[in-house]
């Protein structure tokens, strides 16, 4: 099967500093995969190039075999790619239907028309995807009073509305109780079973990483340094030495003890 | 020197914060640790009184300076080293330094340009450049010399070994070190456990916006269910 | 001889340039530490000369002359550092709509405070003692008067760039432009800061107002005139540069000397020509950098979802529009013009509470397109003899295609930019109405421009006007309503994400600026024909500022605003301009307004309503 999103040799400079360098990755159809490293290692540049908006200084991003790179935000989504925001971005003045439902008036090209009222278009398509994320209850709720938690749910149904290829997620659980958090993940998986997405996130949040991803990259100064399942990954040198470090150097220095 | 009570912070709707409370005696090298999003950089701004805490207290010296503005906390002697270093990156070395100037105040140590310059000497190479040309290092060094020109008497010091070369961070090890032995009381915030323990007194713990653990780093090691909790993987 | 006429002409505009690079300097200063454009800056300008003018008729000889300009800019300084204190304090963390509105006030209150002190005659500024003649250069008379302030204008400046690259306080102002919360992290009392910014600032303006005395005096309508000229220059020199303002302050004046006697007919539009080129090339001005939108937000707290009209709301509107139907029976051919008036004020508010709530784009112009529309149809039934009823139509279109031409310039910016790019176009047209004399009348404007005979009754004219402007409101709520309206509303709550799920953010605000100047024009053709006449001050920077002010007045959030805001100036106008300084009391209502009650006479009924239980509280309140 060929890869949903191929990344060959993504370069991206920042005046003189290298932020990502010669990056290069496929995520199959169907997979959780997640990119982690430290603060500032390039997984959010990596991110925004990923969705355009970024241009790459070189490399290439694949969709579907279909070369994308540089191409605007909106046309990729339009492609079949959705994303989430690590600081949510939805639309304040609206409920969250009508969040959903905007998704859906884009994806089915009707921006510009004047004529129908937007709060009954695909009302019902948008209560399923509602559904989808268990926020069917608060589908009349103003989008500015929910909780935060909520709000990760409701832009996940809205980056599902144009049934996308791949899920691109930003830190999906910063800023989350540990309980939403298990259960924000779990919905991912969920969704990736039951609509064959793929899904490529960022997290800080090495429980979520360890227990949900299929496949782990690690990026630091702008280089992925390891990939591989959370085990090979965990037993990685130099993954410790960077990343996950703390811990490790601590029980080092208990044996010696 | 500080004592922080039940304090509850926000960010927008995200509860951050939640009842944190403890106390850093003169002197001290407190290191705050957690994970990413555990609230760190919030506390320190919510010390600095940049994130107005909704509710409880922050005593600093005897004074209260919850809902003080920011820079009256900076009058009273705190001095607040942000974690994405923030220098003018239009101004020179020489300028940046002159932004934090403040008068020397009693029970602190008193920095001059040539003392700074002394302890961070790459700084004096490179004095009439302008903030932008400077490395991830160099900045950091610039924004705590920065802070020292206003002549603190407690340093709060925000993931200052985040994102900087491991030369560098031994670097800032010793300075952190050589300013406690001035005199000076340090709070840092920390994810690198192994660099906090080079260079703290005490650790307090922190996990959603809640405190988990304060004790001596012998006492943390004799609990090493608490550091797989909340420190690492 | 002709070299001599040119080196005479140039050493005119650099002449005249420096008044200009003064105010320019100070409102840039400003706005790079406080990120707020003082629209009120030219009134400061205006004080500086008047105060000036009357030191010099009490102070005698050099000393008197030039110490009377030092201490014109220290009093302005001064009365700077009231307005910043009394107006602009309490709305620094206040959204960038509010703050401008703010400075409005202060224009009004400034007007008549100098009306009421130094009376409504212009004041003739005396000649510098000892500059009084002419030098000859290459043949051509040069006023000395000019060349001292040629000569003094490069001390300013090196003065001002002393001051803020090699002083304490320059440093603070340059870090303060760059990161505020960290300067004040560091110790530094930003109050403090932001007031003696705003003191220098006001202090420059007056030393320009002063400085220009020998060559042009004080009169009330200095504050407006100087302006845009100073917009002009600080959009073409960046907002912020000191060096852009000098730069672009002899480009601009030298422009305008030489625009005298080659083109005399287009100095004004050539001004503006220049600064759409050169944002053309660098849309932030020659020294200026990428502006980040405002970090309160343009227009405020986010908006409530929308919902369609309830039974109430339906009931209270049909109430309301045969109220209106039932007029002519009832009142007399003096009310139904009024209500005309009012009418298609409401029409043109409600254009522009269109773009500034719905689509979060703040337009200081919009008047343009107003003026735009009756002018097309002015200038077609003037010269093409085209039939009233197509020329009524045909002037919507036309002004919507304006909008569509103006726009693609401005909707590439944000924010401020934006803001001050959509009044300088608007400053453009007028200019170009008002100088293309053989077009369209010039000041004497386009006459006999009178509806069909089956209109010309009062009476019937009466219903056309409620009709469309019924319809054009009725039709700018239906599409609020509509997807196109979420789509603006999408872009405005977060481009961001609306880039991220398929809406060319860009485009959707570039239809709605085209549709909002439609509205206007259609506004602007109802106006004509009702008045039978058209000049050019229905598309000044007034016009514009009297519709922004209205949409406040009524309350940013709902369309209703603009209407009810539109209705109570309009209707409080006739009893307002009985008073002798109507402005006075106009200034200190929307000042207050801005600090007390910023959501408006809508928001404030609703939120009153709310309160009393008369409407359900939404949860929305927490």
């Amino acid at each position: 099967m060929t890869a949903v999103l191929k990344v060959t040799d993504l370069v991206r400079h920042f005046g003189g500093i290298k932020a990502v360098n010669n990056v290069s990755f496929e995520v199959a159809p169907g997979e959780l995969r997640a990119l982690i490293g430290p603060n500032g290692a390039g997984k959010s540049t990596c991110f925004n190039m990923l969705m355009g908006q970024l241009k790459p200084t070189a490399g290439k991003v694949f969709l579907n075999g279909e070369d994308i790179t540089g191409r605007p935000p909106r046309e990729i989504w339009r492609l079949g790619v959705g994303r989430t925001f690590q600081i949510t971005g939805t639309y304040q003045s609206m409920t969250v239907a009508e969040n959903v439902q905007m998704a859906l008036i884009s994806h089915n090209r009707k921006l510009f028309s004047v004529l129908p009222r937007a709060h009954r278009l695909y009302r019902e398509e948008a209560l399923d995807l509602l559904e989808t994320v268990g926020m069917v209850d608060q589908a009349d709720r103003a989008c500015a009073i929910l909780a935060y938690g909520d709000l990760k749910r409701l832009e996940l149904a809205i980056a599902l509305a144009n049934s996308p290829r791949l899920l691109l997620m930003d830190e999906p659980t910063a800023g989350m109780a540990p309980r939403e958090r298990i259960n924000l993940m779990q919905l991912t998986s969920d969704i990736v079973r039951d609509r064959g997405v793929s899904v490529l996130f960022t997290e800080h949040d090495m429980d979520v990483v360890f227990a949900h991803s299929h496949h782990i990259m690690v990026l630091n100064r702008g280089e992925l340094i390891a990939e591989g399942s959370a085990a090979e990954v965990r037993a990685d040198a130099r993954v410790q030495e960077v990343y996950l470090g703390g811990g490790t150097l601590f029980a080092a220095e208990d044996a010696h003890a | 020197m500080l004592e922080v009570s039940a304090l509850n912070s926000f960010y927008g709707k995200a509860h951050i914060l939640n009842d944190l409370s403890f106390k850093v005696e003169r002197g001290e090298v407190v290191a705050l640790l957690g994970r990413n999003g555990a609230g760190k950089t919030t506390t320190m701004k919510s010390l600095m009184q940049l994130v107005r805490p909704r509710s409880g207290q922050v005593i600093f010296d005897g004074t209260r300076i919850t809902g003080l503005p920011a820079h009256k906390a900076a009058r009273l002697g705190l001095g607040y080293v942000p974690e994405e270093r923030r220098i003018f990156s239009d101004l020179t070395i020489l300028e940046n330094l002159e932004v934090g100037r403040q008068r020397p105040r009693e029970g602190a140590p008193a920095w001059t340009l040539e003392a700074l310059f002394e302890l961070f000497p790459n700084l004096w190479e490179r004095r009439n450049n302008r903030g932008k040309a400077m490395s991830g290092g160099e900045q950091q060094m610039l924004t705590i010399a920065r802070t020292l020109m206003g002549n603190p008497k407690l340093l709060l010091l925000d993931e200052p070994s985040e994102g900087i070369a491991p030369v560098i961070v031994e670097q800032m090890a010793r300075t952190i070190v050589r300013l406690k032995n001035e005199g000076l009381t340090v709070i840092i915030s920390e994810q690198n456990l192994h660099f906090a323990r080079m260079v703290a007194d005490r650790a307090v713990i922190i996990e959603g916006g809640e405190k988990k653990f304060d004790g001596s780093f012998s006492e943390l090691e004799k609990h090493p269910e608490i550091r797989d909790a909340y420190l690492s993987v | 001889m002709a070299m001599g006429l040119f080196v005479a002409q140039l050493l005119t505009g650099l002449a005249n340039a420096a008044a200009l690079f003064l105010v320019a300097s100070g409102l840039s200063l400003i706005f790079g530490v406080t990120r707020i454009v003082n629209f009120a800056h030219g009134s400061l300008y205006m004080i500086g000369a008047y105060v000036g003018v009357t030191l010099m008729n009490v102070l005698p000889g050099h000393f008197g002359f030039w110490g009377s300009i030092v201490l014109a800019g220290l009093i302005t300084g001064l009365i700077g550092v009231v307005i910043e204190m009394c107006v602009l304090r309490p709305v620094y963390k206040a959204p960038e709509l509010f703050q401008l509105v703010a400075t409005f006030g202060v224009i009004l209150v400034i007007q008549d405070l100098a009306l009421m002190i130094w009376g409504a005659e212009d004041k003739l500024g005396p000649r510098a003692p000892g500059l009084k003649s002419v030098v000859r250069i290459l043949g051509e008379p040069v006023p000395q008067y000019d060349l001292a302030l040629i000569a003094i204008t490069p001390f300013i400046l090196f003065a001002l760039w002393w001051l803020i690259t090699k002083t304490r306080v320059g440093i603070l102002v340059r870090a303060a432009t760059q990161d505020r919360e960290m300067v004040g992290a560091l110790g530094v009392n930003q109050a403090w800061l932001f007031t003696g910014v705003f003191f220098l600032g006001s202090a420059l303006a007056g030393l320009g107002g002063a400085i220009q005395l020998p060559k042009g005096g004080a009169d009330l309508l200095m504050d407006l005139n100087i302006i845009s000229a100073v917009f002009v220059v600080v959009v073409i020199g960046g907002m912020g540069s000191i060096t852009g303002a000098f730069l672009a302050s002899v480009l601009i004046s030298v422009l305008n000397v030489f625009g005298v006697t080659y083109l005399p007919q287009s100095t004004l539009v050539l001004m503006y020509v220049v600064m759409a080129v050169v944002l053309l090339v660098r849309p932030y001005g020659l020294f200026g950098r990428e502006e980040k939108a405002g970090e309160h937000g343009q227009v405020g707290e986010p908006d409530r979802p929308i919902r369609p009209f309830g039974k109430m709301g339906m009931a209270l509107t049909s109430l309301l529009l045969l109220g209106l139907a039932l007029v002519p029976f009832l009142g007399s051919s003096f009310a139904q013009v009024l209500i005309v008036d009012i009418l298609i004020f409401c029409l043109f508010a409600a254009s522009l509470q269109f773009i500034l709530s719905t689509g979060g784009l703040v337009s200081f112009g919009h008047a343009l397109f107003y003026g735009g529309g009756a002018y097309a149809a002015a200038l077609l039934m003037s010269y093409a003899d085209t039939p009233m009823e197509v020329a009524f139509i045909l002037a919507p279109i036309s002004a919507g295609l304006l909008a569509l031409v103006v726009g693609w310039f401005c909707i590439r910016l944000s924010g401020v930019y934006f803001a001050m790019l959509t009044l300088a176009f608007s400053q453009l047209g007028w200019s170009l109405v008002f100088q293309w004399n053989e077009v369209t009348g010039g000041d004497d404007g386009l006459v006999n421009i009178w509806p069909s005979a089956w209109l010309s009754d009062t009476t019937t004219y009466y219903y056309f006007a409620l009709v469309f402007v019924t319809a054009g409101i009725l039709f700018l709520r239906h599409v609020i309503h509509a997807p196109f309206g979420y789509a603006l509303r999408a872009a405005r709550d977060s481009a961001r994400q609306a880039e991220a799920t398929g809406i060319d953010v860009r485009k959707v605000q570039w239809m709605s600026f085209a549709l909002a100047g439609a509205i206007a024009g259609l506004a602007g053709a109802l106006f004509v024909f009702s008045k039978g006449s058209i000049f050019p001050n229905e598309l000044q920077i007034s016009k514009s500022f009297d519709a922004l002010i209205v949409v406040f007045l009524g309350g940013v959030k709902t369309l209703s605003g603009g209407i009810v805001g539109a209705t109570f100036l309009e209707g409080a106008k006739d009893w307002l301009i009985r008073l002798e300084y109507w402005r006075l009391v106009l200034g200190l209502v929307i000042i207050f307004v801005v600090i007390i009650a910023p959501d408006g006479i809508v928001g404030t009924l609703r939120r009153l309503g709310e309160r009393l239980g008369l409407r359900r509280q939404e949860e929305f309140m927490r």
